[in-house]
């Protein structure tokens, strides 16, 4: 279902899934052609949690992301010339090079600090809650992790603080494994975690938990809105975990994009390679979404692709603009270690 | 000027630190470990209750909330207690606050402070006598505080607490009852300046936090026989105070190292290095260090002290340095 949201609102929630969507798809080839350097995740197939659920902070509220960050990013309005040339390691990027597709961040935005540890942040999130209760600012920190995180320790340390505590953070889980492996027998969810459902972790805690399917853009945001008020009121922590299918060109260790992103997928995957078509039908969170505004006549079909040409025409210039920015001069590795 | 105990001098900076800024936090322990001197902290809990907190047994999960909180605009203290302790919060201590300022690009800043006692504490076995400095000062990052006085914890206190960067605080519970000038209103002592805690002619002794104590007293006994020992506390590792004690070694040309860290890779074989690299053509004799063997700390009394930079250890290093030509 759609947000209950103007019209406007909505519009501008499909834009940003797809500066999502198009930046994601335009670093896999500069990857390949060793623009850059490293290893790097892709968010794609989580837009529809990501951008409704960060649309309903208030702008000075805390948001820590991991490796996985880039979308959360966008969702929030970074800019995507500075994320792009952060990711190349060039002197234009939001930390200079020195964090590159692991560790942006955007501090205007609320990102202070990400980590590629995957449950590095949790700790560090209740950190900035306990700091917002004891300063009295009413400030929310939403903590953006994926299922995997909740196998490292810092996952239940934290959990158990924010109960104690009564801390005004949102652990927002994105579990991208729906349908994963034992999932069909009944069984944990991965082979590495026995907790199933995740939220009985949290629940042990005494935290409230909520489920929510990711792909739904409406029943994300409904949740989000309603979660983060209980807790900006001073209810404490919550838990939701949004679930999601996996994009297939995630599948290997090297993102591959099998079949580009354009709007007219929506009613028509016929195009698409038959090995990954049934996600592009059936599971793409960004089509749903364009497929909702459509039915509820919120936008035309012309509608929606000018958003998307405009959207892509604004990447490209941005991917441009991030490859002719230059390095950073070597000798600034040594340099503004400390305060 | 008067006297005061070593846990007194650092009750009083925290005090003074809680009072003049409603940002700082304490979260951890007592900062007292196991002494009996605990209604100190009580006193402190009477007035500041609402900024103190008494977590669970998750030093990963509190050190990180630490460092979440000062990058969110408070100044907490944490202190760890036992320095073994810090390798639970390793990846919040090492991988997070102190990469936090470099990899933002100077964007986001870490103002907590990392409070443990290290070191031979008498019956701590392996797992409580941990002196993690050496490990620490090869994590950029961190600044790194090692006071040894009265005077010290309470000027070198008050500096980690207003320093913008992530500082490890690592004291010794062998100093508590230690007894020194402070002044009332003893200042702020700056990072980065090392102190020579007596001057001497004939052979430089850089020592660390407790072992200046035990480097002093030394230095007494050998007076006696007419060698003069200079003894310098670097009191801060990160930053280092080379320039003093380069001086010191021109004057003296001869340098013994005493540090409780173990020997490889240690602090006195960080310390010994630079110096070679510098002044070795100042050298009279090789650099000597006195650190713990490298062994796990054992629990029976005769075995702890014989493994740790004793006194017969120091003095023998001091003798060989002298005894060269």
């Amino acid at each position: 279902m759609l947000p209950k949201v103007p019209r406007e609102t909505l519009l501008d929630l499909c834009r940003r899934m797809f500066i999502i969507r198009h930046f994601e798809e335009s670093l896999v080839p500069l990857h390949e052609k060793g623009v850059f350097a490293g290893h790097y995740h892709l968010y794609i197939g989580q837009e529809a949690t990501g951008v409704p659920a960060l649309a309903c902070l208030q702008a000075d509220d805390y948001l820590f992301t991991t490796h996985r960050n880039h979308g959360h990013l966008l969702a929030r309005g970074a800019d995507p010339k500075r994320l792009c040339a952060e990711i190349l390691g060039r002197s234009d990027g939001y930390n200079k090079g020195k964090g590159g597709s692991f560790h942006t961040v955007v501090p205007s935005l609320g990102f202070l600090h990400t980590s590629a540890v995957v449950a590095g942040i949790i700790p560090l999130a209740i950190g900035t809650a306990y700091a917002s209760k004891a300063l009295k600012n009413g400030r929310v920190t939403v903590c953006l992790f994926g299922d995997g995180a909740l196998e490292e320790g810092a996952a239940p340390e934290s959990l158990n603080l924010a109960s104690l505590r009564k801390l005004p953070v949102l652990f927002l889980c994105e579990n991208n494994g729906k349908y994963g492996a034992g999932r069909a027998a009944g069984a944990a969810q991965s082979p590495s975690m026995a907790v199933y459902p995740l939220t009985d972790l949290p629940r042990a805690y005494k935290i409230p938990t909520q489920q929510v399917d990711g792909a739904d853009a409406g029943a994300v945001h409904a949740l989000v809105s309603e979660t983060v008020e209980k807790i900006r009121r001073g209810d404490g922590p919550s838990f939701i975990e949004a679930q999601t299918v996996r994009w297939p060109g995630s599948e290997t260790n090297w993102p591959s994009v099998l079949q580009p992103t354009h709007s007219a997928l929506a009613w028509d995957v016929s195009v698409v390679p038959e090995k990954v078509r049934e996600w592009y039908r059936a599971c793409d969170p960004v089509l749903i979404f364009v497929r909702e505004l459509i039915e509820a006549k919120q936008a035309t079909r012309e509608e929606i692709a000018e958003i998307e040409s405009k959207v892509k025409a604004e990447i490209a210039a941005a991917v441009n603009s991030a490859v002719a920015s230059p390095y950073p001069p070597p000798e600034d590795a040594a340099k503004d270690y400390f305060a | 000027m008067r006297e005061v105990a070593y846990y007194e001098a650092k009750f009083e900076a925290l005090h003074e630190i809680m009072a003049a800024d409603d940002r700082v936090h304490l979260i951890g322990g007592t900062f007292l470990s196991l002494s009996p001197r605990r209604h100190l902290y009580q006193e402190l809990a009477r007035k500041y209750s609402d900024r103190m907190m008494s977590p669970p047994i998750s030093e990963l999960g509190f050190c990180g909330l630490a460092t979440g909180a000062a990058m969110a605009g408070l100044r907490p203290i944490v202190d760890i207690s036992t320095g073994s302790f810090i390798f639970e919060a390793w990846p919040q201590v090492c991988n997070e606050a102190a990469n936090a300022f470099y990899m933002s690009a100077g964007q986001t800043r870490v103002p907590v402070v990392f409070h443990l006692f290290h070191g031979l504490r008498g019956g701590g076995g392996a797992q409580h006598s941990a002196s993690p400095q050496a490990m620490l000062w090869n994590n950029p990052g961190l600044e790194i505080v090692l006071p040894s006085s009265p005077r010290d914890v309470k000027g070198l206190l008050k500096s980690a607490v207003a320093s913008d960067n992530p500082t490890v605080f690592v004291d010794h519970v062998q100093l508590l009852e230690v007894r020194g000038e402070v002044a009332e209103s003893e200042p702020p002592i700056p990072f980065g300046v090392a102190e020579i805690k007596r001057q001497g002619r004939d052979v430089t002794v850089v020592a660390t936090s407790y072992m200046v104590q035990r480097c002093l007293q030394v230095a007494d006994k050998l007076a006696e026989e007419g060698i003069e020992v200079e003894v310098v506390d670097p009191r801060t590792l990160v930053p280092f105070d080379t320039a003093t004690l380069l001086s010191s070694i021109e004057k003296t040309r001869r340098v013994v190292i005493v540090d409780e860290t173990h020997q490889s890779c240690g602090v006195a074989a960080e310390i010994a290095a630079r110096i070679a690299e510098t002044s070795f053509d100042k050298l009279k004799a090789p650099i000597r260090r006195v650190s713990t063997l490298d062994v796990p700390v054992p629990y029976s009394p005769p075995l702890e002290e014989y493994i740790g930079p004793r006194e017969d250890r120091i003095i023998e290093a001091i003798r060989a340095v002298l005894a060269a030509r």
